[in-house]
């Protein structure tokens, strides 16, 4: 009798179970990579120290400091140091990794940085591996074909006590990108697009897979950005096939296998993408040709229209006139050219090399507006020292923008880089949820392109305009 | 956790779609290394102006909120992100259950975890709770159901799920006495993968 088709997913899934699921009980999975961070695992440890249990295996939990810490450039040239309960989680971070054994590439660590971004950097996020965090971005990891997903900190202590968490198998939701994205229309406009179409809520106890040559066509840096948003659409996990895109940009990474091994581990990897015949549980088409670059008007990243469009009717519901209300749009009107205070460039979505190379393209020899603050924190150390190299920070300071250090800053506004009540910003971010950035702020999500497009008008404006 | 079997209680009702966990706890409350103290934290950007005054049309801030231990709320409640903060944060405010047409999925995972009941029920019945809003209600864990006004229906909840609500079972206890399955899979698995080179 012939194999059943299997998925990507049913091949990981299988491939990590302790113990299959039953009617009564969940799935035993092992987790490959466990992250941590400074704000979703004290409580985790402090468990485990209560019960006098320690970590099973802290060779494979790494944590850093990105949430919490601050960005800000100190008069002394370097980053500030947190401050208060801040510190608190930093210190405690510190403490808790030394006394279980975990390493941590902390602020000062030439390794340190957002934590989904700092995986795939130092080749830690490999196909065909199961990858956790106290984070619900974590689905950035299933670019590389990894099955990545967010948990709480309950969760997380159970992986530190165990290696393996209690899961029931999530159903499989296939996005097929056919065509090609236009120019000036990019990974971001793909999801936020997706997730306009779908809403927010589509894909809840799915994994998304995402297919076709769209996807295919996207650089590592552009899965990433779609498969970090999966969670917008409610997925906890969202994965793309690893191909050649994939093994090349894993190739020579600090933690990527080296010689025989490597061989070995793309043989493994080629066997891993979803056979042919597979039935997923439900499917969507994207035509990525149509796509124009996006930007929300509201405040759940489902609230999605082109950038050109007018500002969408409410049509009675609710929560899309709370969402009007809330962000002082009036339905019918353009939302290009109307007037922003803030530019952010950063966060786990969008603040990659690539992403800052955008983002330098229109801001290259122009002038932010008067009277707009733009923030551009790359995501790792790693990729500020790389950008330097190539000058970007020289094109974004004589620009007028500011150049930060590295972390998670104004996308949840949890340090002190947060809007002011009332001001309105284009963010690269994930999240335009009311107060995100800064209780009272009021966010427009988009690519870096868009961004920066803004930065220099001072209001919405569709990049393509600004590209020669 | 502590076993239980059945929630009593009037409902407070929040009628509001895609309660994302920025909202239950906004990040700024975050900033803490204990899950002790959140209930500042509830829905402070709803339940208050930028002054700090109480908004008199938020539904936490009106009279029927005293005492209420159960919560109505719209679809897709707990969207965003994974912060366990929402579910202590609506603990430490009183509530025993929230009730929704559907949850997030990492929003669900918490809660469970912590005993803090997530009902799902259809829109006709949800309409009917946001119509006779501050009724009292019995969530029967035992039985899966969920009695008001002379109405009952039945509630999906794993059998996993309730079997842990119901005694108080802990997941990490559970698990941990999977040692021996744990250990034979790590012995057939190999090491780290990224440590194998």
């Amino acid at each position: 009798m012939p194999a059943l088709p299997r998925t990507l997913v049913d091949r990981i899934w299988d491939a990590h179970l302790v113990s299959a699921e039953t009617a009564e009980t969940p799935a035993v999975l092992y987790v490959d990579l466990h992250l941590i961070h400074e704000v979703t695992s004290p409580q985790a440890f402090a468990e485990l120290r209560r019960r006098g249990i320690t970590v099973r295996r802290p060779e494979r939990t790494v944590a850093t400091m990105d949430h919490a810490i601050p960005t800000r450039v100190g008069a002394d040239g370097r980053r500030a140091q947190p401050e208060g309960a801040a510190a608190e989680q930093v210190r405690a971070l510190e403490r808790n990794c030394r006394d279980f054994g975990i390493e941590l590439y902390g602020t000062g660590d030439d390794r340190q940085g957002i934590v989904h971004v700092i995986g795939p950097e130092l080749g830690l996020t490999h196909p065909g591996t199961t990858i956790v965090c106290g984070d619900s971005h974590t689905s950035t990891h299933g670019a590389f074909g990894a099955l990545a997903f967010g948990i709480g900190t309950s969760e997380v202590g159970h992986v530190l006590a165990t290696q393996c968490l209690l899961q029931r198998k999530p159903k499989t939701f296939a996005v097929e990108c056919g065509g090609r994205l236009r120019e000036g229309v990019t990974a971001k406009d793909l999801i936020l697009g997706l997730i306009a179409r779908v809403g927010t809520g589509a894909a809840t106890g799915h994994a998304i897979e995402y297919r076709g040559g769209a996807v295919s066509a996207l650089s590592m840096e552009g899965r990433m950005t779609v498969c970090n948003m999966s969670i917008e659409a409610g997925a906890r996990a969202g994965l793309v096939a690893p191909d050649e895109t994939t093994y090349q940009f894993l190739s020579g990474r600090p933690f990527a296998p080296r010689g025989d091994a490597w061989d070995r581990a793309v043989e493994r990897w080629r066997a891993l993408p979803t056979d042919a015949e597979v039935r997923f549980d439900r499917s969507e088409t994207l035509d990525a040709s149509s796509l124009e670059p996006m930007i929300t008007w509201g405040t759940s990243p489902g609230m999605g229209v082109p950038v050109r469009a007018p500002v969408p009717a409410p049509d009675g519901d609710a929560g899309r006139e709370k969402a009007l209300r809330y962000m002082g749009l009036e339905p019918g009107k353009p939302l290009l050219g109307r007037p922003i205070d803030v530019v952010f460039i950063g966060s786990c979505t969008n603040s990659r090399l690539s992403d800052l190379r955008e983002a330098a393209r229109v801001l290259r020899g122009r002038k932010v507006a008067p009277g707009v603050t733009v923030l551009v924190v790359p995501g790792s150390q790693r990729i500020k020292k790389d950008a330097e190299a190539e000058g970007l920070d020289r094109v974004f300071r004589e620009a007028g923008a500011e150049w930060r250090e590295s972390g998670c800053s104004m996308c949840l506004a949890m340090n002190d880089d947060r809007l002011r009540p009332g001001q309105y910003a284009v963010s690269t971010s994930n999240r335009n949820f009311e107060g995100r950035q800064g209780p009272g702020g009021r966010t427009f999500l988009a690519s870096p392109l868009t961004a920066a497009a803004a930065a220099v008008t001072g209001k919405i404006t569709d990049a393509r305009e600004l590209l020669s | 956790m502590k076993p239980l079997r059945e929630i009593r209680s009037r409902t407070l009702v929040l009628p509001v779609e895609n309660v994302d966990t920025d909202q239950i706890i906004p990040a700024r409350f975050l900033v803490t290394t204990s899950r002790d103290g959140l209930e500042p934290g509830l829905f402070a950007d709803w339940r208050l102006d930028a002054a700090g005054r109480p908004r008199p049309d938020f539904a936490l801030n009106s009279p029927d909120a005293e005492g209420a231990r159960v919560l109505v709320a719209g679809r897709n409640f707990g969207c965003g992100s994974s912060r366990e903060h929402a579910v202590w944060a609506l603990q430490a405010g009183g509530f025993e259950a929230v009730i929704s047409t559907a949850f997030a999925d990492i929003f669900r995972a918490n809660a469970l975890k912590n005993g803090l009941v997530p009902v799902v029920v259809d829109e006709s019945l949800h309409a009917r709770l946001v119509e006779a809003a501050g009724t009292e209600v019995t969530i029967d864990v035992d039985a899966c159901a969920i009695a008001f006004g002379g109405a009952r229906a039945a509630f999906p909840l794993e059998p996993f799920a309730r079997h842990c609500l119901l005694n108080g079972q802990d997941e990490l206890a559970f698990l941990l006495a999977r040692e021996e399955k744990i250990a034979a899979f790590e012995a057939a698995a190999g090491p780290a993968p990224w440590r194998s080179s």
